[in-house]
């Protein structure tokens, strides 16, 4: 029987929120509060790393969200987080203004040298921040939305879908490359200057976006776990164990998965949205079909339909990830897939699957 | 029962290995730190390999000298795996958490336009050894790659004189260093009054595989009686289909000469180069160059990666520049302070591997001899023209509107990387 | 590049001109460096000057005895129609006995012709030239209307070229859509037998295409001095390495994972990082280079606009075969009949005494062994790199799955028509909005019919996750 007491959580979650405030309270101290040979420090670079998994940590519990709960394996999720990561990206641009190289203050550099001569219609209102963070959840939102309910209608589900998805993510990966979508092609978006006003480099920004990481990690982690015991939650998992069944009962199936399909776009385009000023930059790399598939092996080896799990994946795979390639660099790849294959074989249910006394 | 405790207890020790290696390696003795920024997996593992190797083996060699300012060498290699959000990860890595004194590394501008930020933010230098399409000079980075002026432009003039050529398709890569240079080149054949009508310009994705359409269009294009050549700046794996269907589709190159900037030996050394011959390549320095340091250099090469069939191609030739140019520099200053040897490194000349002198200009771009050459079937390159004497780099392009004002220098009193000559101003357009 | 061999001519400065020496072979490298590099000097040739020597011995060549070496001295010459030939043109007119050749120089004499408008000749030679593919006609046809841009026979005579070039460049393009088509078929055919038919998700499936792509290159090298029977040898060869590393996939991994497709698809995908790292740790990060043998080379012209280069018809053949063995070894062998007993109806089959598991085992082996010898294929045309499975693999999966899942027509015919499809695209969008079309296309497709082209016929296996 899982304990259920405030607010719906399980006790797996209170430890990883209490580990999480922990963070909030340790990191931005040891930032800014010791100076840079102190032992206690940590680095600005850590600091954004640790943003950056706790970003991608968001990302796995919005692919966790409809593949645990809902039963929707999707393999183009990074789309939405890319998307999310474009809006964001779009904005910082226009903050750059005139400071760029080719010193224009209205177009990007890739723009000018593009010869474009003025801001095509899909960039307008990007120089408000208010309206970049809408897009960031509206824009990846629609796109879900729009796919989703053609797919449910039509009951596509199972492989089909899940091969659909890539294929979505696929075709946006090729036509984001493209320099004249006028997302600054292969270069992506990037050098950017300022956030909301303050400069993206400083130490107080860092830390700043690190805890909204952090926090908003929190939220979405406890309102999805709201969301799972509501009766909207409950309908969806009868739909992820027998959805024919759950339709004869009289349920609208379609409407319930296009809502926490949606969701979990806008969920993830607001992962995306963290993710950019931490890492600085944004690529059409980030639509790649193998980014989708790595994120739901986080998501995997973290433990599915668990919610948690996929923080806890997420995190422990980008960690390794980072360590391998800097210590063990030729052979990190021997690792990862290594890893991959292990614990699908041995571990069925994740790391969170360790801890059922099943 | 114990399978669960083996579980847990393989998981602590993993967690702690894990935990222990990240923490700080002291060091026994104190050493000078050279970063190395190459991938070392995914699609530019190819090229970047390499370049790992050839840091390796130049610090290596400089170690047998007795390193440099009494202290020994150390590569930090760390591998940002052909991502680019992860080479200004780990270009940070490298700088704040490794401490490096000098970082050499990137391929595509893509890279270097991510790391450049975090260069800049942390003061680091960048030594990039790629071929780039300028628009572009940095504080913090030295480019001991080909500038367009290094490279396409006496390519074109090479074409049109030599081989009469009246009719161009500018076939490229769908990204910053392709479409750049096109500008210059389009801007250029323009002033030397070529026409609209006579000029294709193409843009194909990285990666692209079918090449059948725009071989047989190159084809068409160039079968209307006037002598056509193809200016490559295709990079990367579509290299391998494009050159085997123009061989397939029987385009020769008598009749329709391509020149690429992408294509060096290595590239060569993963292809069936015997449709190949006759086609040309642009660079500043190739293996088949008839002088002892390039013998010499060839030989510790093939030595020190234990393959005596080991190609050498330009990059290498770069970082070779680039490097004794940083060792003199430190040597001069007697530190490695990034802001001491942006101050020394200017005017230093080392030999570099072609028999001239290249000298570090005040825009940190570097001089460098043009040489053309054709391909060979033992996949070589067959040098067929030279230019008298080095050229320096010009970081910006005398060919385009936004450019040709600039200049940068990084000496007193400009101190500025793109200063305009005409307004008199630093960074205005 | 096995042994080094220094095949050349000395050229012997004689008064005021040269000859050539007799010709040196060396063998020996250091020989070859301290004797005859250094003290000489290498005459450069550039493309410029093998050009003028082609012309030369051109024009000498169609005097010559031997006819194959007049036909190719003629074909030079027709691309680059020089007035100075005018003499020995109507000279050869009058001697030349092949019919062939014959063809050829009056089709030359035409081009000729066009700078005497006055001559008798001269309407019949633009009549001659309006039939003619070759390029050069339509270029002199169009210097002479630079001169006399109204001459109403010869605007005429290049409307009808140009109507002709282009429904050849329509065929063209089909040809090429065939092929692209093929090479999709080609790739897709092994994950028709391991997804289709089996329902597993095999995300290794373009390292297992990559696996036949290396071994080509394996038994190149193992035997350099017969590359024209490699490919041959190679296509079982890469067959056995393919179904061999499939196999033990099936047995080490996958069988403990079936019925859970999702769990496939993740370990698979390690499978797949494994199989990359582990070809990039043996062969180098570099690309190999896998040698296309000459009875694959070259093209086959149909007229000189229109030409099927042979290693792209090679491959469209290929595939037909692979497909039509695989066809028919699905319907009438055994093995296959219990192929699909299993993937129909598992318990039923084992009811009827069929080994379940074995008959896993054997697909899976054969579908990756499939995927080997399309590797062996596709390393012809493309780069043969530890990373050349990952273009393959999207593509492939949805091939199947829009030709419907289970059924191996329903890939063939996916494959080419998606082929055909992006490459008529291609002209109006461009290679990658042609691409981006048709996926757009696929997942509106899917939507209204979600088993894709032919849907599986019976009770097809639910695909629980």
């Amino acid at each position: 029987m899982k304990q259920q007491s405030f607010l719906n959580t399980e006790s797996m979650d209170r430890v990883l929120i209490v580990i999480l405030f922990l963070a909030a309270i340790i990191v931005p101290t040891a930032n800014l509060g010791f100076n840079q040979d102190h032992m206690l420090h940590i680095s600005s670079y850590t600091v954004s790393l640790l943003g950056k998994y706790l970003s991608l940590a968001l990302l796995a519990l919005a692919a966790d969200l409809v593949w645990g709960y809902l039963g929707i394996l999707s393999l183009g999720h990074g789309a939405f987080f890319a998307l999310g990561g474009y809006a964001m990206g779009m904005y910082l641009m226009r903050q750059i203004g005139d400071r760029g190289v080719y010193a224009h203050p209205e177009l990007p550099d890739f723009m000018v040298f593009l010869n474009w001569q003025e801001l095509p219609w899909f960039w307008y209102g990007f120089d408000s921040l208010g309206f970049a963070l809408l897009m960031v959840v509206f824009v990846p939102s629609l796109l879900a939305f729009v796919f989703g309910w053609l797919a449910f209608r039509s009951r596509v589900s199972g492989v089909y879908l899940s091969i659909m998805t890539q294929a979505l993510t696929y075709a946006l990966m090729l036509a984001f490359f493209r320099n004249e979508m006028g997302f600054g092609g292969n270069n992506g978006l990037t050098d950017f200057k300022e956030i909301a006003g303050f400069a993206i480099t400083a130490d107080l920004t860092r830390v700043c976006l690190f805890l909204l990481t952090l926090f908003t990690l929190i939220v979405c982690l406890l309102f999805c776990r709201y969301l799972v015991n509501t009766r909207l939650g409950l309908v969806a998992i009868a739909i992820r164990d027998a959805e024919s069944r759950t339709r004869f009962v009289g349920f609208n199936t379609v409407s319930v998965k296009l809502a926490i399909f949606t969701l979990s776009a806008a969920i993830a385009g607001i992962a995306g949205a963290l993710y950019v000023p931490q890492v600085g930059i944004i690529n059409p790399g980030e639509f790649s079909p193998l980014h989708s598939i790595e994120l739901i092996i986080w998501v995997a080896i973290g433990g599915r339909a668990t919610l948690y799990g996929a923080i806890i994946g997420a995190l422990v795979v980008n960690y390794s990830k980072t360590m391998l390639t800097g210590v063990l660099p030729e052979v990190w790849l021997f690792a990862l897939g290594g890893l991959f294959v292990l614990v699908t074989l041995f571990l069925p249910k994740g790391l969170a699957g360790i801890r059922s006394k099943r | 029962m114990n399978k669960k405790w083996l579980k847990n207890i393989a998981m602590g020790g993993a967690l702690s290995l894990g935990l222990g290696l990240a923490s700080p390696i002291l060091m026994a003795a104190e050493t000078i730190k050279v970063g190395v920024l190459h991938s070392l997996s995914g699609t530019m593992a190819i090229s970047e390999t390499t370049l790992k190797d050839t840091m390796e083996m130049l610090v290596e060699e400089q170690n047998k000298k007795g390193g440099l300012l009494g202290k020994k060498l150390e590569t930090v290699v760390v591998d940002p795996a052909s991502n680019w959000p992860l080479f200004a990860e780990k270009a940070r890595e490298l700088l704040t958490k490794e401490k490096v004194d000098v970082v050499f590394g990137c391929w595509t501008s893509v890279s270097r336009k991510s790391v450049l930020p975090v260069f800049e933010e942390l003061n680091g230098l960048l030594f990039y050894p790629v071929q780039y399409e300028g628009e572009e000079s940095s504080k913090n980075v030295f480019y001991t790659g080909a500038a367009p002026n290094q490279q396409a432009i006496p390519a074109v003039d090479y074409l049109m004189e030599e081989a009469e050529v009246t009719r161009w398709v500018l076939a490229g890569t769908d990204y910053v260093y392709p479409r750049t240079t096109n500008k210059i080149l389009k801007a250029y054949l323009a002033s030397k009054g070529v026409k609209d009508e006579d000029i294709l310009i193409n843009y194909t994705p990285f990666g692209h595989s079918d090449w059948q359409s725009i071989v047989s269009d190159i084809k068409k294009f160039g079968s209307v009686g006037k002598k056509t050549a193809v200016v490559s700046t295709i990079n990367g794996d579509a290299n391998v289909p494009f050159y085997k269907e123009l061989g397939n589709q029987g385009v020769s190159a008598e009749d329709i000469p391509v020149v690429a900037f992408s294509v060096g030996e290595e590239e060569l050394s993963g292809m069936d180069t015997k449709p190949l011959v006759g086609h040309l390549a642009a660079w500043n320095y190739f293996m088949s160059v008839d002088n002892e340091d390039n013998a010499a250099f060839i030989e510790k090469w093939q030595a020190f990666t234990k393959d005596k069939k080991r190609v050498s191609n330009d990059p290498m030739e770069a970082h070779y520049i680039g490097f004794y140019m940083w060792a003199k520099a430190v040597e001069k200053a007697k530190t490695t302070d990034p802001a001491a040897i942006q101050k020394t490194i200017i005017g230093v000349k080392v030999p570099n591997l072609t028999g001239g002198m290249s000298v570090m200009l005040p825009n940190h771009h570097i001089t460098k001899p043009v040489l053309i050459g054709e391909i060979q079937e033992d996949g070589q390159f067959d040098v067929v023209y030279e230019t008298d004497g080095l050229v320096a780099g010009d970081a910006w392009s005398d060919y385009l509107e936004g450019s040709k004002d600039l200049m940068s220098s990084w000496e007193d009193p400009i101190q500025c990387g793109n200063y305009n000559t005409k307004l008199k101003k630093c960074g205005v357009k | 590049m096995v042994e080094e061999t220094h095949n050349f001519w000395r050229v012997i400065p004689v008064t005021d001109s040269f000859i050539l020496g007799a010709p040196i072979k060396v063998t020996d490298s250091e020989v070859f460096k301290t004797q005859y590099k250094k003290p000489y000097k290498k005459i450069r040739i550039n493309n410029r000057l093998r050009s003028q020597i082609r012309l030369l011995l051109a024009k000498r060549g169609l005097v010559n005895s031997d006819p194959s070496i007049r036909i190719e001295a003629v074909n030079t010459l027709i691309k680059k129609p020089d007035t100075t030939l005018y003499a020995v043109i109507q000279e050869r007119l009058a001697n030349e006995k092949n019919a062939d050749i014959l063809e050829k120089l009056r089709l030359l004499n035409a081009m000729l012709a066009l700078n005497h408008p006055t001559s008798k000749r001269f309407e019949s030679s633009i009549e001659h030239l309006s039939k003619s593919l070759e390029p050069s006609s339509l270029t002199s046809l169009n210097q002479f209307l630079e001169k006399h841009p109204s001459h109403k026979q010869a605007l005429a005579a290049v409307k009808a070229i140009e109507e002709k070039k282009h429904l050849y460049s329509l065929l063209e393009n089909g040809f090429f859509g065939l092929s692209m088509g093929s090479v999709l078929v080609l790739a897709a055919i092994g994950l028709a037998i391991t997804f289709g038919v089996m329902g597993v998700i095999n995300m290794a499936h373009g390292e297992l295409i990559m696996i036949g792509a290396y071994t080509t290159f394996v038994i190149q090298q193992l035997m350099p001095q017969f590359i024209g029977i490699s490919i041959i040898v190679a296509i079982p060869a890469a067959f056995v390495v393919a179904a061999l590393v499939g196999i033990t996939m099936e047995r080490l991994v996958i069988q403990y994972l079936k019925g859970r497709p999702l769990e496939t698809l993740l370990a698979t995908f390690g499978i797949s990082l494994l199989l990359q790292q582990t070809v990039r740790s043996i062969f180098s990060p570099l690309n190999r280079t896998v040698v296309t043998p000459d009875w694959l080379s070259g093209v086959f012209t149909i007229n000189p606009v229109f030409g099927l280069t042979i290693n792209r018809l090679a491959i469209i053949f290929f595939c037909l075969v692979l497909f039509g063995l695989l066809w028919w070894w699905m319907r009438r062998s055994r093995l296959g009949l219990q192929v699909r007993a299993v993937s129909q109806n598992r318990s039923m089959a084992e009811a009827l005494g069929v080994n379940a598991d074995r008959v896993d085992m054997l697909t899976f082996g054969l579908g990756a062994g499939i995927a080997g010898v399309a590797g062996v294929a596709l390393s012809l045309i493309s780069n043969v790199g530890p990373n050349m499975g990952q273009g393959y693999i999207i593509d492939s999966f949805i091939v199947v799955v829009f030709g419907g899942v289970g059924n191996l027509f329903g890939t063939l015919l996916a494959g080419l028509s998606l082929g055909v499809a992006n490459k008529w695209l291609e002209p109006f969008a461009g290679a990658v909005l042609a691409k981006i079309l048709l996926l757009i296309f696929i997942i509106l497709f899917i939507q209204k019919r979600p088993q894709g082209l032919f849907p599986a016929k019976g009770r097809a296996q639910e695909m629980a996750q």
